[in-house]
């Protein structure tokens, strides 16, 4: 059957983020719901007119009950579904379908976290497999490990190369005032840190961080009343193909593969077309992987790609232009945070980091262990 | 060879029979094809024909990492083993320094414990009878 994705028939009219970094008392609830108002204060507003919700929160499974109940709200849809990080990335996919539909009217995705200051580490939400569990592995740090293995082992793929992810991510978090981390790095810093789980060191990993961030959907009629600069849903898939690394067919080739071959399709465009990437950088290994994926560059040439500052600052190809999870901001499940980048790019809001003239963006989530893989493509009035 | 016994309850079972010592698999009658983690139905088919086979435990490095924790816990490494029969499981290898497990090193699987959980612990081939 045809994918009949509602190209560009809705729009991101607001984003918004609140606490990254550390926002040490604040429930997670609180968080989100911070974020939630001040991103529909920018467009005029209120909880009231939200009738479509999309939350996830680091540890309560009822987060779209709870988030409904503050707000005071009486959704038509309520959606707190948890593929993981890339939830996400599914919540814009099903909002652009609902809203199309008519089913709301009004789309809020949120999320919030206080993983850092509460506990200190990442929010563990994974269950463990008694087939996995007695090998003490470190979740989730291990399972990209073992892709990371992987990659080298088939294609040559160096610890110089991952570094050059972490250093790309690194400089563009040093444009972004609102990254956590913007002290310089190097290499050669990367290469002699702390092994975490070998080949991926603690430079390979993405900070644990608290943050919050939201953002507005309509139908693209009342996104333009809205606001200045809609950024319009071109398209959105989702792929699976496993829960345990153990299980993933193929620890170098992900289910990104699918998810952003049908989101191109949807939007009518080809990687070439994309000019702002966010990619899910949770460890150094998922950039490569992605870029081979979603179409940058030929599968295994993931190492080559980044080298030489091509997705740094300045380089051929902007990747993870808020500094990623890497050095930005993880609360637990970064997609959000990579859609939020993106429409910022396209609303031209990105600040010293803004990329002149972008009008088509990518934000691609991960969830699990390199499980689901959710891509998400964005454009401007131009693309419409 | 198989036997189609306490099959309702694969997990249950598959976890007895290891901390019995025995590494099991899974086949199905109808394709031949071999299952793990146990389930109660072969994925994609859904056929419920599925019979305990013992494990060759024999198997090959698939990928593999070194875990460093704080000393004096020493080194481990954590791997995926593609089994002579078609199927992969994580394990640890042992029997030689973590940093020199390799990705396809031939291993074969020993019934252990780690911390007193019995777990698949595989060793280099040539001295699995050593």
């Amino acid at each position: 059957m045809r994918d009949a994705f509602p190209r560009a028939a809705t729009a991101i009219v607001s984003t918004a983020t609140y606490g990254i970094g550390e926002a040490p008392g604040q429930t997670s609830m609180e968080l989100a719901v911070r974020a939630s108002v001040s991103a529909l204060a920018r467009v005029g507003l209120k909880p009231a007119d939200v009738d479509g919700l999309f939350v996830c929160l680091p540890t309560d499974f009822f987060s779209g009950l709870g988030l409904a109940e503050y707000l005071g709200i009486h959704p038509r849809l309520t959606n707190n579904n948890r593929v993981g990080g890339s939830a996400f990335q599914t919540y814009v996919l099903w909002a652009a379908l609902a809203l199309a539909a008519g089913q709301c009217d009004v789309a809020l995705i949120t999320y919030g976290s206080n993983q850092r200051t509460a506990s200190g580490k990442l929010v563990r939400s994974l269950l463990p497999s008694p087939f996995e569990a007695p090998y003490q592995a470190l979740v989730p740090a291990s399972a990209y490990a073992l892709a990371a293995s992987r990659h080298m082992h088939e294609f040559g793929t160096t610890r110089a190369q991952l570094a050059q992810v972490a250093v790309a991510a690194r400089q563009w978090a040093q444009l972004n005032p609102e990254a956590f981390v913007r002290e310089t790095l190097s290499v050669e810093q990367c290469l002699s840190a702390r092994m975490l789980s070998s080949p991926l060191s603690v430079r390979d990993s993405c900070l644990v961080t608290d943050g919050a961030a939201a953002l507005v959907m309509t139908r693209g009629d009342r996104a333009r009343d809205l606001c200045l600069h809609p950024v319009y849903v071109l398209g959105a898939a989702e792929a699976t193909h496993h829960r345990m690394i153990s299980a993933a067919p193929d620890l170098t080739t992900t289910a990104a593969v699918e998810s952003g071959a049908r989101a191109y399709a949807q939007a009518g465009i080809t990687a070439a077309d994309v000019d702002v990437v966010q990619l899910y950088d949770a460890f150094t290994i998922n950039t490569l992987l992605f870029l081979e994926d979603l179409g940058f560059c030929p599968k295994g040439e993931g190492g080559r790609f980044v080298e030489g500052g091509r997705i740094a600052p300045g380089g051929a190809l902007p990747v993870n232009t808020n500094g990623g999870g890497l050095s930005c901001v993880h609360p637990g499940m970064y997609g959000l945070f990579a859609l939020v980048e993106a429409a910022r790019q396209l609303a031209g809001e990105a600040g010293e980091r803004q990329i002149a003239g972008a009008e088509i963006a990518l934000a691609h989530g991960n969830g699990g262990e390199l499980s689901s893989q959710a891509t998400v493509v964005l454009g401007s009035a131009s693309t419409v | 060879m198989g036997t189609p016994t306490d099959i309702l309850t694969p997990e249950r079972s598959w976890l007895e029979a290891l901390a019995q010592g025995r590494f099991l698999l899974q086949r199905s009658a109808s394709s031949g094809q071999f299952v793990f983690p146990p389930r109660v139905a072969e994925p994609r088919s859904g056929a419920t024909d599925l019979q305990w086979v013992e494990a060759s435990g024999a198997g090959v490095v698939h990928a593999v990492t070194v875990i460093s924790p704080k000393p004096p816990a020493a080194p481990y490494t954590v791997a995926l083993i593609d089994l002579a029969e078609g199927v992969r499981v994580m394990g640890r290898v042992e029997g030689l320094p973590p940093d020199q497990v390799a990705i396809g090193l031939p291993v074969q699987a020993r019934v252990g414990q780690i911390e007193g959980v019995p777990a698949l612990l595989f060793h280099p081939r040539e001295a699995a009878h050593a």
